[in-house]
């Protein structure tokens, strides 16, 4: 691999792997209030790409758009690919998982509950959307911007890294400084002492998987520009991005953004040195080492729960 | 002996005015088959501090758990100003004006003490800074550590916290579980002098205690549990003098 190769890997990493970093982030709130490992989060980023591609499809975008009809459809994509994402997890709370913790379910329960919704929604998704796949309608000439070290940057690696970044930084604002924020880091670290301070745990759960739905559906929407939209889309991506959040540490925000990263990272280079086939290969590998030496993963904290 | 009321206090030996801040009334609570409170009568007038004392097991944390909501009683009333508050949800009852210092501190150990105690205005729109330099006076030390990790705070100073942040949501009635639970005599000292303090600024306190010494001589009354019923009740400081609390709660061995 020349170098300029190499930071053109570099670059397709980056760009992945901060998609693999908003979709972590879904993973690792609901573990954070739910102890909850959401195996259907994979479908919430396939329904936030077709929410894009509907939207998209409806509003049937002219093929040579100019720059401000470009916006506007990158703009209505997102907020369609958000809105169906945070939706979906709206229900999926709501219709799988609420039950359940009425009735103190035991934690194996909700785990099969949630390979169960996730099989439901993606083959649901496959009925309803058709099975074949789907690319997102023209919204923009995705031409080249400029290049980083010989590296090329287009349009729609630009758009995801920034959108992405974006996204993170108004996610650690709303965890870190708003009151919504303490009330779901207080039930991470004890719900039954935050509804004690008056935190209703119900609401906080929900509002934590909107919020992840939200962040999902819009990188579906921004995974489905790239690539395309189909009904199995979520599989791959969420299960890296799953691996990412543990990682970085399940529970921890920032820990799933810089797990999200380095593996998107670590499976791009991969595929530079040694070829598309050992993709994932050399990612996992990375992520069994450093559970190996980090259990915790890399931002995990000891600190428990105090009892 | 003869001494001991009975757990049911006789109608009309108090002054009946007003209702007592908290009632509780025939209380029964169940863990699964288990009956953890056998019909439990207890009251707290506005202004006092009583003490809730027995043994391991005796239902002390049952009947506070029961008066902050997270226990539901099977039969019986928990009754606030006269009102039936029991059932309500203990994110709802926070706005009645309790407040509760859960067994062990419970503090937030991943959040700095500053947000510790504006978790504890929760309930509020956005926590009074005037209430919180108040609970900083009452506690110089947690204002020296208020960007520090409650994790790493010291059993004492997490205890402070703990009972800081019951009080950020202004309650009338402070319930508080084992405040002395595995902390230093002198640190007990200072804890309890400062819940004088608090209960001298106006909040009433049911206070549960293994150590009941320090609880008898802050409290103006004391109730004794055994096994799911209230075995004495008396004003604290007969109760610090009956031979048999002194033998069973103060370590003192019956002449």
């Amino acid at each position: 691999m020349s170098l300029s190769e190499f930071w053109d890997f570099l670059v397709l990493g980056v760009v992945l792997g901060s998609l693999y970093a908003v979709i972590a982030i879904g993973y690792t709130l609901v573990y954070g209030v739910l102890q909850l490992l959401n195996f259907a989060h994979s479908e919430v980023f396939m329904f936030g790409g077709y929410g894009g591609l509907i939207a998209l499809t409806a509003w049937s975008p002219v093929t040579s758009p100019s720059g401000f009809q470009s916006v506007a459809y990158v703009a209505v994509g997102m907020c369609a690919g958000a809105a169906l994402g945070g939706i979906a997890a709206y229900g999926l709370e709501k219709v799988a998982y609420r039950p359940l913790r009425r009735r103190h379910a035991p934690r194996l329960v909700f785990l099969i509950t949630a390979i169960g919704a996730s099989f439901f929604l993606y083959n649901l998704a496959g009925k309803l959307f058709g099975r074949n796949a789907a690319p997102m309608p023209t919204m923009y000439e995705n031409k080249k911007l400029f290049s980083v070290f010989g590296a090329d940057i287009n349009i729609t690696q630009l758009l995801i890294l920034i959108s992405a970044v974006v996204m993170m930084i108004g996610l650690d604002y709303v965890v870190n400084r708003t009151k919504l924020g303490s009330g779901i880091r207080a039930v991470a670290q004890d719900p039954e002492v935050a509804s004690l301070m008056g935190v209703d745990i119900d609401k906080v759960v929900s509002r934590t998987f909107v919020i992840g739905g939200l962040l999902g559906g819009a990188a579906g929407f921004l995974f489905g520009t790239n690539q395309q939209v189909f009904y199995t889309m979520g599989f791959l991506p969420g299960i890296t991005a799953f691996a990412a959040a543990v990682l970085g540490g399940i529970g921890n925000v920032r820990g799933a953004m810089v797990g999200g990263m380095l593996l998107g990272i670590v499976e791009n280079l991969t595929v530079g040195f040694w070829g598309d086939g050992w993709r994932y290969v050399g990612a996992f590998a990375v992520l069994v080492l450093v559970l190996m030496f980090r259990p915790t993963g890399i931002l995990g904290e000891r600190v428990g729960r105090t009892a | 002996m003869s001494t001991t009321k009975l757990a049911k206090e006789p109608e009309g030996t108090e002054p009946t005015a007003a209702p007592a801040l908290l009632e509780l009334r025939d209380l029964r609570v169940f863990y699964g088959a288990i009956e953890a409170l056998k019909g439990v009568n207890l009251s707290v007038r506005e202004g006092e501090v009583v003490a809730l004392l027995g043994a391991n097991g005796a239902g002390k944390s049952t009947t506070l758990r029961t008066a902050s909501g997270m226990l539901s009683p099977r039969s019986g009333e928990v009754l606030l100003r006269g009102e039936r508050i029991d059932g309500i949800k203990p994110h709802n009852l926070v706005r009645f004006g309790i407040g509760h210092v859960p067994e062990g501190r419970r503090v937030f150990a991943r959040m700095t003490v500053r947000e510790n105690l504006e978790m504890g205005a929760y309930r509020f729109k956005s926590p009074d800074q005037d209430e919180m330099d108040r609970i900083f006076g009452l506690f110089p030390r947690l204002a020296e550590r208020s960007s520090q990790l409650g994790g790493t705070l010291s059993g004492g100073e997490q205890q402070m916290l703990a009972i800081g942040r019951a009080l950020m949501g202004k309650p009338e009635l402070l319930l508080l579980d084992e405040p002395s639970m595995g902390l230093a005599p002198l640190v007990v000292q200072q804890i309890f002098e400062i819940l004088r303090e608090i209960n001298q600024q106006g909040t009433t306190v049911l206070l549960v205690e293994q150590n009941a010494a320090q609880a008898l001589q802050l409290a103006d009354r004391g109730y004794v549990l055994e096994t799911g019923t209230v075995a004495m009740h008396e004003e604290a400081s007969a109760l610090l003098a009956d031979p048999r609390v002194r033998a069973a709660y103060l370590g003192e061995i019956a002449e």
